[in-house]
């Protein structure tokens, strides 16, 4: 008796707020829909839609308590990455082929935008750089990580500072770290430089960019080989020792092939990471750097990379469905250049 | 084992890696004790540091109406914080049921967050604001320029990687103890709060600190959703844009960069471990 008066409360309440919710809702929908809105439907919207799902929750099914619990717990953060990711992703898609400015779109203008962008000198200038980027920065991150994890994983006095110290950068946003080194490069190494700043010329700008970049990535990246290199047993080590190897052998003939994978973690770490630089990039150059004679083309963003370009594209000069299609290519180019180094490595570590 | 020799030439080697690591803090730290002049003329040395031109160089920055550092920093450690519980607890929980439940649709949930964990922010970005803009007039809420927006669009983009991390924790869960819950009467919401998020307590100390590190330092997604101009700032648009506003001026923009690196420097030195620990897990598990 006494389980029942409490499903039968338990029944009203829930079937009390599934309603209300509802109610409440769809007057919020309807004033949405009529335009005639209110300042508080947003609000009503959000209490209808919590009393739905608390109604939910209330309602009184043994056999289907648990589905609608799993339907409760997975929910919020489907919505929000639908709202987030899905649904932008399928717009940008859409967006691409179309002359999109931000706001609305008049018409769907087919590959307008992806053709008139492999004819900007500009933009090709960028793709080519961030792949020298890419390609440079995974080899000098990792072997400057590797070293660094060589260095900390000896038995030495304060190796916990040490490490600590590398891996501090790390932790400091790229736009405050830009400024930093723009500060260094224009003021403090000038007088090394014969008062010509690093950042004056393309080709000097860019390895500064590289340098910062190592200098803010390396201590991380050897935090990650100093875990893999610190699980190879000890005894595989003492072995090689006492059949004579020397320091040169244990390390390419056992430390590199036992961390295999740890080296795939981090090429592919250092390789996203790195096609996706943005905020050193506006911060320390704003991509400016003059070149000539690119395609015929004087161009004045010699360090703007593929990231920074985008930007550009869309916020400063109001190109939205341009900067969309640059997104797109930027995206396809990320996947294509990431299966290739995943596989390669995979193949790498199956010979080691 | 290695020699004395060379353990005291390895230790040269890394003092002096160290110090061209953290020579950039240096150089930060020095010169917001100078005047502009005293930096341009001698950013290196010691000279012309004094206590009264960094409290000068200090009012200038925290009360200048473009950087307006309590307010950013207060808005960055709200959003930081905000975003932080809600992608653990919705996470936990989310992934606590693509584990446990075997139905088609929990594995397709998965798949579709795996495959989005490779989809760079620049292909979301532009569409995402207009989405929001459009939603926020539709709906009466305001979605861009506002705290809960940005925590919302957090929630989106860091449930992917949450949601992996946490799937491979729980996998390694015996089942036995939720049965053994169930039989003694406990309701699968209690198992979950009661029994599994208890448990998680580890790995989820490693994707806050993976999700922490991103979010407060992230500068693109919150100055497009904020805009240069609005009235809220997170601490790294706030440098940029006060930045924007006095350049060359590097007395006030190297003061301006220290106040924005100190409570990270401060966070860092309390858990340096598990959070050089968080980073190394979260890598190797993403």
């Amino acid at each position: 008796m006494q389980m029942d008066t409490n499903s039968g409360s338990k029944k009203l309440v829930s079937l009390i707020c599934l309603i209300a919710g509802a109610v409440l809702a769809a007057v919020a929908l309807i004033q949405d829909i009529s335009g005639s809105g209110a300042s508080w439907r947003g609000a009503a919207l959000i209490i209808g839609a919590v009393g739905i799902l608390f109604g939910m929750y209330l309602f009184p099914t043994q056999k289907h308590h648990r589905s609608i619990i799993n339907f409760i717990f997975v929910f919020p953060l489907l919505f929000t990455f639908g709202v987030t990711v899905i649904i932008p992703l399928c717009l940008g898609v859409f967006y691409s082929f179309s002359d999109w400015d931000g706001i609305r779109m008049t018409q769907m203008v087919g590959l307008d935008n992806y053709i008139s962008m492999f004819r900007d000198p500009a933009f090709l200038w960028s793709v080519l750089i961030t792949i020298l980027f890419v390609v440079l920065n995974m080899i000098l991150v990792n072997v400057v990580a590797f070293c660094l994890a060589l260095l900390c994983t000896q038995k030495l006095k304060g190796v916990s500072f040490f490490r600590a110290a590398y891996f501090l950068p790390n932790l400091i946003g790229g736009i405050v770290l830009g400024y930093v080194w723009q500060f260094v490069f224009n003021n403090v190494l000038l007088k090394f430089t014969n008062n010509i700043s690093l950042l004056a010329s393309t080709n000097s700008a860019f390895a500064c960019i590289i340098i910062v970049y190592i200098w803010q990535y390396a201590g991380y990246i050897m935090l990650i080989y100093v875990t893999g290199l610190t699980q190879i047993p000890g005894e595989i080590l003492e072995a090689s020792q006492i059949d004579g190897a020397n320091a040169f052998t244990t390390l390419f003939k056992i430390k590199i092939p036992m961390i295999a994978a740890t080296i795939t973690i981090c090429t592919f770490l250092t390789l996203t990471s790195a096609f996706k630089q943005f905020d050193v990039n506006m911060a320390l150059t704003n991509g400016a750097g003059a070149v000539t004679g690119f395609m015929g083309k004087f161009l004045t963003n010699g360090t703007q990379m593929l990231a920074l370009n985008i930007y550009n594209t869309a916020i400063s000069k109001n190109s939205y469905a341009l900067g969309q299609a640059k997104a797109i290519l930027f995206f396809v180019l990320l996947a294509f250049v990431s299966i290739i180094q995943v596989s390669i490595s995979n193949k790498k570590e199956v010979e080691m | 084992m290695i020699s004395k020799p060379k353990k005291i030439a390895l230790t040269v080697v890394a003092i002096i890696i160290a110090i061209y690591i953290l020579s950039p803090f240096y150089l930060v730290l020095t010169n917001t004790f100078k005047n502009a002049n005293s930096i341009v003329a001698n950013p290196v040395g010691l000279t012309g540091m004094s206590f009264s031109q960094f409290a000068t160089n200090l009012n200038a920055v925290v009360n200048n109406s473009n950087f307006n550092f309590w307010y950013a920093f207060a808005t960055s450690a709200v959003i930081t914080v905000v975003s932080l519980a809600l992608l653990a607890l919705f996470g936990g929980m989310a992934a606590w049921v693509i584990c446990r439940n075997r139905a088609r649709w929990s594995t397709l949930v998965y798949m579709t967050f795996i495959a989005s964990m490779t989809i760079p922010f620049q292909v979301v970005m532009l569409p995402l604001i207009s989405t929001f803009r459009d939603v926020g007039k539709f709906l009466g809420i305001s979605m861009l320029q506002s705290i809960p927006g940005i925590v919302f669009a957090y929630c989106g983009f860091g449930g992917a990687m949450t949601v992996f991390i946490l799937t491979g924790f729980i996998k390694g869960i015996p089942y036995d103890l939720e049965e053994a819950a169930s039989v003694d009467g406990c309701s699968p919401e209690g198992t979950f709060f009661r029994i599994i998020f208890p448990l998680l307590r580890p790995v989820i100390m490693t994707v806050t600190i993976l999700n922490g590190m991103w979010i407060w330092n992230d500068y693109l997604l919150p100055s497009l959703m904020l805009g240069q101009s609005g009235k809220v700032k997170t601490l790294p648009v706030a440098v940029q844009s006060f930045v924007g506003s006095y350049v060359k001026q590097w007395d006030l923009i190297l003061t301006a960069a220290l106040l924005a690196m100190i409570p990270m420097v401060i966070i860092f030195l309390i858990g340096q471990k598990q959070i050089m620990n968080g980073m190394v897990e979260g890598a190797v598990k993403g």
